[in-house]
């Protein structure tokens, strides 16, 4: 009884202390990361490449879910409001939910699992193949050379990835709520200029959106080179950054909502 | 993938995704409409109660805008609320202009409203706005009607 008590204590104890450890290792990796950023800017074209994968790919996920989410904000915001006779505030619905949350938030959850998930995929086979090795071997830092790139490119896509979503998604509900329904068109975009406020409303979107970004694309390099260099190793490591990242996303976004909207 | 086809895809991608920040600028957010004078002098008003006036609201005079509320204070001395108004420099108010303390619909935001007066002195910066009217507050005017029904009531028997 004592004896099995104590040994489930252990296990507590011991995955408290993993956790720990492999959180004080992430912090170090990500720090290492900054302080060889230097190739990411001065090679350019190898962060460009890291742009094209992780963003110019996601293109079409994130340009089609975002008209969909539009949509359907479009017709439960049309559904909600005209019962209170107020169906012309469908507009700045829409768009504040978009541009303050659901565009950060909803690109971000597609991000990690379109980009973040490969580039754990590509960085852990990289590992397992012993190529980041090789590269050591030729006095090739792996960390400048492929981490760095892949890093960057993601932090510079996430922005304008969350703003794309946000346009779409407004455009989305456009097409629902003024083109089919029928709500004025001039009502829709006044109502929407005058809720949403450029300083506190997309400027803090965009700092959200980049927060994510710097999130999910240092969770996703970071399971990939701390992979087990095996085929099973590398498939637990992307899916454990998909759940992370998705996790991490939404802890920090209700963080910096707690800052940025509760204020005054 | 060949370096200039990569190139261009990228290029595409960044001006897409800049062209949707300027248009959440422009068209969505109120940067093209908001409110930002160059040049701006402060007055202040002291009011009995500002309901939920909030510092930041609009200040507007005949429904347009011409300034916004700076902050809002108590005073331990008079025990009243001082506000600090600042108002747009091209928009020059006489002395005996009344502030008020208004909400645009039934049930919507709250905003000072300011009615010019006749005198040939301007405000200046610095100066107090002597005549003020306090916010309506609901319960306090449904409390008055119900009061005077009931007077009505009384009076009848």
């Amino acid at each position: 009884m004592l004896e099995s008590a104590a040994s489930g204590l252990r296990l507590l104890g011991e995955r408290v202390i993993d956790g720990i450890v492999r959180l004080g290792y992430g912090s170090r990796f990500f720090v290492l990361v900054l302080l060889r950023s230097a190739t990411s800017f001065r090679r350019f074209q190898l962060t460009l490449r890291e742009i094209y994968f992780a963003g110019v790919l996601s293109l079409v996920i994130i340009i089609v879910s975002g008209v969909f989410v539009g949509m359907v904000l479009g017709l439960q915001g049309y559904d909600t409001l005209q019962r209170y006779g107020s169906s012309e505030s469908v507009g700045s619905l829409v768009a504040l939910s978009l541009v303050r949350e659901l565009g950060p938030v909803v690109a971000a959850l597609l991000f990690a699992g379109r980009a973040g998930s490969a580039i754990t995929a590509e960085i852990g086979l990289m590992k397992a193949t012993e190529q980041l090795q090789a590269m050591e071997m030729m006095a090739v830092d792996p960390i400048a050379r492929v981490v760095g790139p892949r890093f960057w490119g993601g932090v510079l896509s996430m922005p304008l990835l969350a703003a794309l979503f946000s346009i779409v998604g407004i455009f989305g509900g456009y097409l629902v709520v003024v083109v089919t329904i029928g709500v004025d068109s001039g009502a829709w975009w006044s109502q929407m200029q005058s809720a949403v406020d450029f300083r506190d409303d997309i400027v803090n979107g965009v700092i959200k959106s980049f927060v994510f970004g710097v999130a999910v694309t240092a969770i996703a390099v970071f399971e990939g080179y701390d992979a087990p260099p095996t085929a099973e190793g590398v498939s637990h490591a992307t899916t454990r950054t998909v759940v992370t990242s998705s996790l991490a996303i939404l802890g920090l976004d209700f963080v910096l909502t707690a800052f940025m909207f509760m204020g005054d | 993938m060949s370096k200039a086809t990569l190139d261009l895809w990228v290029g595409i991608f960044v001006a897409l995704g800049l062209g949707a920040l300027v248009l959440l600028a422009l068209k969505v957010s109120n940067a093209s409409t908001s409110f930002r004078p160059d040049k701006e002098y402060t007055v202040s008003a002291e009011f009995q109660n500002i309901g939920s006036l909030k510092a930041g609201a609009p200040v507007r005079s005949a429904g347009v805008m011409v300034g916004r509320v700076e902050s809002i204070s108590f005073d331990t001395a008079k025990y009243v609320a001082r506000i600090v108004l600042k108002i747009d420099e091209r928009y020059p108010f006489p002395k005996d202009t009344t502030a008020a303390v208004l909400t645009s619909g039934l049930l919507g935001e709250q905003y000072v409203g300011l009615e010019a007066g006749g005198d040939d002195q301007r405000l200046k910066d610095g100066d107090v706005i002597r005549l003020t009217q306090s916010a309506v507050v609901l319960e306090k005017l449904i409390g008055q009607v119900l009061f005077d029904k009931a007077q009505e009531g009384g009076s009848k028997q």
